[in-house]
């Protein structure tokens, strides 16, 4: 009897899960014995952290995606649907395109994190993001015309998708500014939830300093609460005030209704194992990516090597085998401090990062990275 | 059960949750709620204290009471 792996969402966590599998259970594939089929609902496979620098004009949206077609291995059956309802119990998934149930032996929930600035009242109104391809092609367009006056960059939700990306926005701006010879005319102020620049301690600590240095003012414990977009101002849970003339803000971001609905997780993230990535919630469901409710940041790094971890235990539990492959909260973030210099950290669940120098050198490494992504998502690199 | 917790409108649990998780869902709940509203904080996080001590006297919502479990603690804050 054919053995049947679903994968909802082909993200970096989806695709890379995917192709790893194609290549790892090659032989029970081709036999019949195993079948691996991925959903998703749309023909692009989208690299996100393309987006940050859209808004500078280095990059389009066209650079963020290429066609699943392009980079799903022959061996996976990719299905073009939207999933809408999980039902745990009987094992299927059901595909709101077909119309139909199809049911799983294993299911992977890879569909990401969604961004809600719905959620604070007149922040869609009043605020750009570069977390979408709308809303990077709409900041791309406002900053061209922006010549004068007071940019803010607020992280208002959290968790949100890579988490280093508010300070690169920060550090890349002061930097595109000074460029373009108008950085004395553009005031900086960046804003965090609590006490410190950034939710990693090492990463805060490093980017305390950095942020002085270059006359960004740093603006802690600072949540917004409403944005009134007639008068440019932000109202915050602290009952502070703060007049911007463009606000480019991180929105909240939220799960998925199918893991609430499915009883995955109240949040929308899946209630999952750290290590195994097992949902706590149903047998033979797991989750990787941001969808999983998991102890490190929500990037596509920890998505690519979660996904790694889990495409051994998956070959591994279809061949009948113990699986031992675990994940340790693996994650490798390249971090722009300017537009000519980068850092990166590397962490996992038991050690903290720390933030190397920034250098010319690692600014390209990431550009190169950028360029060579989609040998990862095709499951070589 | 304390005369403490008997207060407490709603609850969030963030046992588990390493920092700054606490205090960052404390405040996601902070916004939706009325003021005057009681929320209760669960955390076994080591670091929530210092920053809900400094987040709370920064803000002005009151921290109301921290009751020991042994394993997790709730903190009890009402909005201003």
């Amino acid at each position: 009897m054919t053995e049947r792996i679903v994968i909802v969402g082909a993200g970096t966590g989806g695709i890379v899960l995917a192709n790893n599998l194609a290549e790892e259970l090659a032989t029970e594939i081709d036999a019949g014995d195993i079948e691996v089929q991925l959903v998703n609902d749309g023909e692009d496979h989208v690299y996100k952290p393309t987006w940050l620098y859209v808004p500078f004009g280095e990059k389009t949206l066209a650079d963020a995606t290429r066609p699943l077609v392009d980079l799903v291995d022959d061996r996976i059956d990719l299905t073009i649907d939207r999933v809408d309802g999980v039902d745990t119990d009987d094992k299927t998934v059901s595909l709101a395109g077909a119309g139909v149930d199809e049911s799983y032996d294993h299911l992977v929930l890879a569909m990401g994190a969604q961004v809600t600035p719905e959620e604070t009242p007149g922040l869609a109104e009043g605020g750009h993001h570069f977390y979408g391809p709308e809303g990077a092609a709409a900041l791309r367009d406002e900053l061209a015309e922006f010549t004068e006056g007071h940019l803010v960059v607020s992280v208002v939700g959290v968790p949100h998708m890579c988490p280093v990306a508010p300070l690169e926005f920060a550090l890349m701006a002061d930097a595109w500014f000074r460029d373009r010879g108008l950085r004395e005319d553009v005031d900086i102020t960046y804003t965090y939830p609590i006490g410190r620049a950034h939710g990693i301690e090492s990463v805060a600590e490093w980017a305390g300093p950095l942020m002085d240095g270059r006359d960004v003012e740093v603006e802690t414990f600072f949540n917004a609460e409403r944005v009134d977009p007639d008068t440019k101002t932000i109202h915050t849970v602290e009952g502070r005030e703060l007049d911007y003339d463009l606000l480019v803000a991180i929105p909240p971001h939220d799960g998925s209704d199918l893991v609430r609905e499915a009883g995955l997780g109240d949040d929308g993230w899946v209630d999952v194992d750290p290590n195994t990535l097992e949902a706590r919630g149903a047998d033979d469901v797991y989750a990787l990516g941001d969808v999983a409710d998991l102890p490190t940041s929500k990037a596509g790094s920890a998505a690519h090597y979660a996904a790694g971890a889990l495409a051994d235990r998956l070959a591994s539990i279809a061949r009948g085998e113990r699986p031992t492959a675990e994940y340790d909260g693996k994650t490798v973030c390249f971090i722009e401090s300017g537009t000519d210099e980068a850092t990166y950290i590397a962490f996992d669940y038991e050690e903290s990062p720390t933030p190397k120098p920034p250098s010319k050198l690692i600014h390209w490494s990431k550009l190169g990275y950028n360029r060579s992504y989609w040998l990862t998502a095709r499951g070589v690199l | 059960m304390s005369e403490t917790d008997e207060r407490a409108d709603v609850t969030v649990d963030a046992v588990g949750s390493s920092c700054p998780g606490p205090l960052m869902d404390l405040i996601g709940k902070m916004k939706s709620v009325e003021s005057g509203t009681v929320v209760e904080l669960l955390s076994s996080n080591e670091g929530t204290e210092k920053d809900l001590t400094e987040w709370t006297e920064q803000s002005g919502h009151e921290l109301v009471d921290i009751v020991d479990h042994g394993d997790h603690q709730s903190y009890y804050v009402r909005k201003r």
